[in-house]
């Protein structure tokens, strides 16, 4: 049986690993590599890196975090943040990413993702949704959350699914940082019409809404960062939790 | 004992030859290399394979020779060779991702796209899977049955005889995710991201 994913997630600026509370706020707590080899060891099932500030400043710095990952990590990383073109999924590929996350170029030109999946196949694709409540529906948010694309967030997963994405990363503006939980209703309602897997984040703050992200919004995995990050619970013990609960997962 | 990473252009392999080295030590000469006088002279080949059926085949057609040494180091020399993910499809007759594409012939069967079951099942199959062991394979030695490897992909290669199958994994159907034919070993997963478990089957092989 296919088991549900925990993917813990290492937010990283100029290659140190920050997490933010509502995209701001940053506190440095570590190095990336050792961090994510703490997780690889621990039973995580995938790591993500996230390189939150990448739009703006130099990013070259986490080329030399994946490099250095790929060589002691031997679970699938993936890289977002800061993407802009084929040639920046290619080069994060080229350094040992197994998959790249894509948010803003992709709501900029759908393009980058059918271009992108066509040359390196739509397994190491991953639309990251960055979703906003606004009235009854969710706007995609880009630019790490800064700016309203007023795109609705269920028109573009499908658009995302159609055009080669292989996963939708979607985390709820809403909730990331809140410690409250994912957005359920969000998760189920994207899930309910994509056929391909989606990953909840954004809001976890106990085991109990992990369950619920899997069992009630249907995600195939769930992202998380601070419940990890500052020890707050271990990936096995979260795993199971999640085993005692009736989620399968890989111990 | 020299072994050789084909690197046709087709997809990312960088995560197949971090793995194999942190495998080998200093025990195994690794090069990754589509230079056919070097592959020709390898002892093992490893045919890694990401991105669609046809695309990695037009990527080995694209290299000059590259598709009759394999052929004569698999086949007529039956030297091992490591299959991983589309790199194992491509032993089939045929497949019918994207377009009916010619195979390598090595392992009679097809490749066909998971039947999803009307949406019960997401399409790419994506994580961590257990693979029932239903044969000895040297590759699969000290390899716990049920254990979890981890998968990508939505096609499955569908061997004509069974006989070849050494481990299938549940999802939709019993999707077969090793094969061993003499000396020709594939797997659908991908050991190189599949952690401990994965290095040890790459060791096994190193070890053959």
């Amino acid at each position: 049986m296919l088991k549900n994913r925990i993917i813990p997630c290492l937010d990283v600026k100029n290659g140190r690993v920050v997490k933010g509370i509502n995209f701001v706020d940053l506190q440095d707590a570590g190095d990336p590599v050792e961090q994510a080899k703490i997780y690889s060891d621990g039973g995580a099932d995938e790591i993500c890196f996230l390189d939150i500030t990448a739009s703006n400043e130099n990013r070259d710095t986490i080329y030399e975090v994946v490099k250095e990952t790929s060589k002691k990590c031997f679970v699938p990383l993936t890289v977002g943040g800061g993407v802009r073109n084929v040639e920046d999924i290619n080069k994060l590929l080229n350094c040992g990413a197994d998959k790249v996350s894509i948010n803003t170029a992709a709501v900029q030109d759908a393009n980058v993702v059918v271009e992108s999946s066509k040359k390196f196949g739509s397994q190491c694709i991953v639309v990251a949704i960055d979703a906003k409540k606004n009235g009854d529906k969710w706007d995609v948010y880009t630019h790490g959350g800064r700016n309203n694309s007023g795109i609705d967030a269920l028109d573009f997963a499908k658009k995302m699914e159609d055009s080669g994405a292989g996963e939708l990363l979607v985390t709820s503006m809403d909730r990331d940082g809140t410690q409250i939980g994912y957005d359920i209703n969000l998760m189920k309602k994207i899930s309910s019409i994509v056929n391909i897997p989606l990953i909840a984040s954004g809001g976890v703050g106990n085991l109990d809404h992990m369950v619920e992200g899997i069992k009630d919004g249907n995600a195939s995995a769930v992202l998380a960062a601070s419940i990890f990050h500052y020890g707050t619970h271990s990936v096995i013990e979260a795993k199971e939790y999640l085993n005692s609960k009736g989620v399968p997962v890989r111990i | 004992m020299k072994l050789s990473i084909v690197d046709y252009k087709s997809g990312n392999i960088s995560s197949v030859i971090n793995s194999f080295k942190e495998v080998a030590k200093d025990k195994v000469n690794i090069e990754v290399t589509s230079d056919i006088k070097k592959i020709g002279s390898s002892d093992k080949v490893v045919l890694p394979g990401q991105g669609s059926f046809k695309s990695c085949i037009e990527a080995l057609n694209n290299i000059s020779g590259l598709v009759d040494e394999l052929n004569d180091f698999a086949i007529n020399k039956k030297k091992p060779l490591l299959g991983i993910c589309v790199g194992l499809q491509m032993f089939a007759d045929i497949g019918y991702e994207e377009t009916e594409t010619k195979g390598l012939g090595w392992i009679s069967g097809k490749v066909s796209k998971i039947d999803n079951q009307n949406g019960k099942y997401k399409l790419p199959h994506i994580g961590w899977n257990e693979i029932n062991i239903v044969k000895d394979s040297k590759i699969l030695k000290s390899i716990e049955n049920n254990s979890h490897m981890y998968f990508v992909h939505s096609y499955e290669f569908i061997p004509n005889d069974n006989k070849v199958i050494s481990a299938t994994t549940d999802y939709s159907t019993k999707v077969v995710c090793s094969v061993e034919k003499e000396n020709i070993f594939g797997t659908q997963f991908h050991p190189e991201k599949s952690d401990k478990i994965g290095l040890k089957l790459f060791n096994n092989f190193i070890n053959l």
